[in-house]
């Protein structure tokens, strides 16, 4: 097993510590599968801890100048380490600014991400700063818990609206309620509920329009008024909003009632598919 | 908000109507008030009064003119319900609490009467939201019987002066101690704590004073627990009116201005703690 990647674009760099800043808000373990030509940052929750799942991708080339790996075998070309996502995103952080970043698996009596930054100066020495990020490497036995999931065919499939509304509103939904109701139509509309014994607060969005998805014959024959809802746990819903910092290139939900919410968001080239179970 | 037209089809069903281009008008000032979990609403031709009590000591109205309101519309003589504050104020500032400048929250306000919930329609950026809030029996609120013409002193101050005064009460003394007199030290304020004894002297002649009618000598405690939550009112205004009366009850009037530049009151009345023993002071 052999892992070493470099960036050296500055663009290239931000973006990838805005990547790691968004895992770590949205989950605090994760585990990084490293392949030849992909980077996937993956949770896989226990139904237990309410089982929701992510699974973002980024295509290595468009990050790394140089990107080197082995994997466990030749069929098996791969490397699936286990992380805290808070350790990945801090170390990331002090690469803001930098001229260079290494990344590398290595063994310093247990195994671990090193990543090496090099700092600039105003000097002409230059400065290197190190963290070693403890990872668990994950057998090959238990990869097939964390394969790419299957996205379900929906009901309804609609584009979310602007992000930081929904936070907000998220965000004082949860002072009142620990559900939410979460409901779209093939009308363009969206909206927002909660229901407790004192209030019942609904918020409506329209006009987001609807994606013309691969699932869409099976929703062709559906009334395009009638609703598809599912009952979320509040807080992993604003856990997810709150991930988002910048507004997403696109952004799509697509319910499957009562059963999952699947959010398909897209940041330029990479892309994160979050999935909440509904309620029992 | 042609939205919202089909469920005001009839405004005579309604015994409350309000209307506001800037929701702030109203949650801020209900922020002022709100130290407690329920309220209970008064509304008139003239405007609303929220009323929020504790102890049975201390009472705080936060008036709402009719004319903050773009529409008001009262069908009875008055309408009385009582309601979840946090809630309500949750409910208003679902759109979040600082909104981005230019955009403006539009609230509709609807109340069938008694046994009906209130209904609020909220509005941003084509985004509705529409709130059920259940309403509950209304409590008796009391009466402070705080009468004019039993004013022994009264001073108004400009806010700023008792902002940080009010921030940094030493909250280990149980009460704070006003003195109120035509001679020195004119307006004090007192606390005893654990680190010791503090005392605020305010000048009458000081710039901070707006104005200064004391007639008598009165030193009177209040609980400190009771008249802290007034800071909330205080922070926002922009001035006060300190009066107290022959029983020695406290009314503290803060004049608002609101993000319109209209002004609003908020008002608490508190009773004095115990008889002040000669010994002290």
């Amino acid at each position: 097993m052999k892992f070493r990647a470099k960036i050296v674009d500055a663009a290239c760099l931000n973006h990838f510590t805005r990547v790691s800043a968004m895992i770590a808000k949205l989950a605090k373990t994760c585990t990084l599968r490293i392949s030849p030509q992909k980077l996937n940052f993956i949770v896989s929750d226990k139904v237990a801890n309410g089982g929701v799942s992510m699974w973002c991708e980024l295509e290595q080339e468009n990050f790394f100048s140089e990107f080197q790996m082995e994997g466990v075998s030749a069929e098996n070309n791969a490397i699936y380490l286990e992380l805290l996502s808070e350790n990945l995103s801090r170390a990331l952080k002090t690469a803001q600014n930098a001229r260079a970043l290494k990344i590398k698996l290595t063994n310093k009596h247990f195994p671990c991400l090193t990543v090496s930054i090099e700092l600039l100066s105003v000097s002409s020495s230059s400065r290197i700063v190190t963290h070693d990020i403890p990872v668990k490497v994950i057998p090959r036995k238990l990869w097939k818990d964390l394969q790419e999931p299957t996205v379900p065919v929906s009901d309804v499939s609609i584009y979310l609206p602007v992000l930081k509304t929904m936070k907000s509103i998220v965000e004082k939904m949860k002072n009142i309620s620990n559900h939410l109701i979460i409901e779209a139509n093939l009308s363009g509309e969206l909206n927002l509920k909660i229901e407790t014994e004192l209030v019942c607060v609904t918020t409506h969005f329209k006009d987001l329009g609807n994606p013309q998805s691969a699932s869409a014959d099976a929703s062709q024959d559906r009334d395009p008024e009638q609703m598809a809802e599912v009952h979320i746990d509040i807080r992993k819903l604003l856990q997810f909003l709150a991930g988002q910092q910048v507004n997403p290139t696109k952004a799509v939900c697509n319910i499957v009632s009562n059963k999952i919410i699947h959010f398909d968001l897209l940041h330029e080239d990479v892309s994160l598919q979050y999935f909440i179970p509904a309620f029992s | 908000m042609p939205l919202l037209t089909p469920q005001i089809q009839d405004e005579n069903d309604y015994s409350l109507v309000a209307s506001l281009d800037n929701v702030r008008n109203l949650s801020t000032i209900l922020k002022a008030i709100h130290f407690r979990e329920h309220a209970t609403c008064f509304a008139t031709k003239n405007g609303i009064k929220v009323t929020v009590e504790n102890a049975k000591c201390v009472q705080a109205n936060a008036f709402i003119q009719a004319g903050i309101f773009q529409e008001f519309i009262v069908q009875e003589e008055s309408v009385t319900f009582r309601i979840n504050l946090t809630i309500f104020l949750d409910c208003l500032s679902i759109f979040g609490s600082s909104p981005m400048p230019g955009t403006l929250t539009a609230l509709r306000m609807c109340y069938q009467g008694y046994g009906y919930p209130l209904m609020l329609f909220l509005e941003e950026g084509g985004v509705v939201t529409v709130c059920k809030i259940n309403t509950q029996e209304p409590e008796e609120t009391l009466d402070f019987d705080f009468c004019s013409t039993n004013v022994i002193n009264k001073i108004i101050l400009q806010s700023e002066g008792l902002r940080e005064a009010f921030s940094e009460l030493d909250m280990t003394s149980e009460v704070l101690q006003i003195t109120m007199s035509p001679d020195k030290p004119y307006f004090r304020l007192s606390t005893f704590g654990n680190a010791g004894s503090s005392h605020l002297d305010y000048p009458k002649d000081s710039d901070l004073m707006e104005s200064f009618h004391c007639n008598q000598t009165q030193v009177n405690r209040y609980k400190i627990s009771l008249l802290k939550p007034s800071t909330k009112a205080l922070v926002l205004s922009c001035k006060v009116s300190i009066r107290t009366d022959n029983r020695g009850f406290l009314s503290l009037q803060y004049m608002i201005r609101n993000e319109d530049g209209q002004i609003c009151f908020v008002e608490y009345y508190c009773c004095p703690d115990e008889e002040v023993p000669e010994s002290e002071s």
